[in-house]
């Protein structure tokens, strides 16, 4: 750098060196249990250097778990999510900074408060609420005597229902339900010079024209930071996927999967447990997150650093 | 601030209307739920909730095994905390140095962020299994000596180290991104004084990297009261005897296994106290008044 350090260089390398075998074992112990076969991987020494067995677990894991829908199921609602997320917080921030009116900072606030509380902390109501996503406002009408009013008018009875469990829209709403994208999209709004509205004003460009035309192409850099981060927090969500989904079948999300590859007395009655199997499908669940992370790493980091979770 | 504005009209209305709508549905009303259920208790057959004040706080601050969740999770909190993000201010500082190769030693440190939380505990359950793990060593010299399903600290040990692994990529994007922030003018300086690296780190770098070494702080604990169900379920499962028995974790089993809502719902309070008590002290304090520009 500015100076030469020969004997520093060799102390960095070798401090590096030992911080990434540290993070890499678990790991390459987990990859090396992938690839031994069920003796092999219960036998008490483990082996420390891979088997040629990966294929089959692999094989095995993947019919044994169902991994082919979902692995689809998991890709539909990553990719719900990451475009449900990132159309929500550019609307959501264009509008709050891009038109005035009373109440802004209300909302803003409103919308703010959300990031204080993530779902895992609220798990229990918001499961309630996706039994039936309709209850606020069939509440609201009951309390305020609407739903009497319509009753006794039309003889309708009022019974708003719309379960979310088992369904793409309940995996993917509550996940949305957050600011994390719009102060993201909020800081970047705040840096487009107001000499551009004022010429798109003066060129008689509407405000929706103006966000489709001047503003997404703008923000291409965002788009990407922000659908990576979504996509890694989507593809891994664990509590919220394990509750509303009942039917795996048809709705699972490979992550969930993972909770019935525990090799435990549970799974195996006592049996050897199949921990090449659990590994093997591990390294399958993480393999496309990871992907992600190495293959957009310079959206991937400034979208970490720029959201705030 | 801003001084040219659109005119508002439906279109401000309507662009905002859905996000108003999901967070109402999705945050707002269960956050009321949570309220509702934790001052009421649900009648066993039917008939709705009866009003019951306190006494839900004053079951769950009384049950000896809450104070045992709070306990462990504080355990949790700091120690994960503090080894992830010496892990990570070490290596974050030594990659800043820029020597060859440093690019492949940020990829390196930087995925494990994209590990879901239960691969991270099923992996680690395998290293840390004695039958069948690297603990298997250790087992075949003391017989019996190492068993996460036992003995409570190696429980507590084993989901410690796997929540640690899991945080320290983040904190190392963040602290990367500081001292790569430090203008060079700065460190130049230093060295035409005579600072050699080691006393730059020392007396530059690290303090310049006070506000987002207090950033870190917070989010790293709030993220492990929150983000560790994922490590617990598939790693000990809460136990041996409760003993890792986290909050978030208390909060599911007793919701969902136990049905009783109303419990839950208050230690969900507490649990939303709590965090937004930290991310306040964030808000409020940290980035306030630690800043060196």
């Amino acid at each position: 750098m500015i100076e030469r350090t020969p004997i520093l260089n060799i102390a960095t390398h070798a401090i590096l060196v030992f911080g990434l075998i540290l993070i890499l074992v678990p790991i390459w112990l987990a990859f090396v249990g992938a690839t031994l076969s069920l003796q092999e991987v219960n036998s008490a020494p483990i082996e420390l250097w891979p088997g040629d067995q990966l294929w089959v677990n692999l094989k095995e894991a993947w019919a044994l778990s169902d991994f082919g829908q979902k692995f689809v199921n998991t890709l539909i609602v990553a990719t719900g999510v990451v475009i449900g997320k990132i159309t929500l917080a550019c609307i959501t921030a264009f509008a709050l900074v891009f038109f005035n009116f009373r109440g802004r900072m209300l909302i803003f606030w409103m919308i703010f408060i959300t990031l204080m509380l993530p779902l895992e902390v609220r798990i229990v109501p918001t499961y309630a609420v996706a039994a039936n996503a309709l209850t606020p406002f069939q509440t609201i009408m009951d309390w305020t005597g609407i739903s009497w009013l319509i009753t006794t008018v039309s003889g309708i009875e009022v019974a708003l229902e719309w379960n979310l469990l088992n369904s793409y829209t309940g995996l993917i709403l509550p996940l949305v339900a957050t600011a994390t994208g719009t102060f993201l999209y909020r800081q970047f709004f705040l840096t487009i010079p107001d000499e551009l509205v004022e010429a798109a004003r003066m060129d008689g460009v509407g405000p929706l024209r103006f966000l489709w035309d001047i503003l997404i192409p703008l923000s291409k850099t965002n788009i990407a930071a922000l659908a990576t981060i979504m996509f890694v927090y989507a593809w891994n969500q664990y509590l919220w996927p394990l509750l509303v989904v009942t039917d795996r079948a048809n709705y699972g999300m490979v992550v969930v999967q993972l909770s019935d590859l525990v090799p435990d007395q549970l799974t195996t009655g006592g049996g050897t447990p199949t921990w090449h199997l659990a590994m093997a499908a591990t390294l399958a669940v993480m393999l496309p997150p990871i992907a992600i992370v190495i293959l957009m790493q310079r959206w991937f980091v400034r979208g970490l650093i720029n959201t705030d979770k | 601030m801003r001084r040219a504005y659109f005119k508002f009209s439906w279109i401000a209305a309507a662009l905002l209307a859905p996000q108003l709508l999901i967070i109402f549905v999705f945050f707002y009303w269960p956050s009321a739920q949570a309220l509702y259920w934790a001052f009421t208790l649900e009648q066993p057959w039917g008939g709705g909730n009866t009003w019951v004040g306190f006494d839900n706080f004053r079951n769950v601050l009384s049950d000896p095994y809450y104070w045992g969740s709070v306990r462990v999770s504080v355990i949790y909190a700091l120690a994960t905390t503090v080894l992830a993000m010496t892990m990570a201010l070490t290596l974050a500082i030594f990659v800043d140095r820029q020597l060859s190769g440093y690019k492949a030693y940020r990829v390196a440190i930087i995925w494990p962020y994209a590990v879901a939380a239960p691969a991270v505990g099923l992996a680690f359950q395998f290293v840390f299994n004695p039958g069948a793990g690297i603990f298997s060593y250790i087992n075949t010299i003391a017989p019996g000596w190492w068993d996460l399903s036992k003995y409570p600290w190696q429980a507590v040990t084993a989901i410690v180290v796997a929540g640690a692994w899991k945080q320290v990529a983040y904190s190392f994007v963040f602290f990367l991104a500081a001292l790569q922030s430090i203008p060079r003018s700065l460190t130049e300086a230093a060295a035409m004084d005579g600072a050699r690296p080691l006393r730059r780190m020392v007396d530059l770098q690290l303090p310049l990297l006070t506000p987002t070494f207090f950033f870190l702080l917070v989010i790293n604990i709030t993220d492990s009261f929150t983000d560790s169900f994922g490590i617990v379920d598939t790693l000990t499962g809460g136990g041996p005897f409760r003993a890792t028995d986290l909050m978030v974790y208390k909060i599911y089993a007793d919701g969902f296994r136990g049905f009783d809502y109303s419990g839950a719902a208050a230690q969900s309070i507490i649990l939303m106290l709590l965090v937004m008590a930290l991310t306040f002290v964030q808000f409020r304090y940290v980035e306030k008044r630690v800043h060196y520009t």
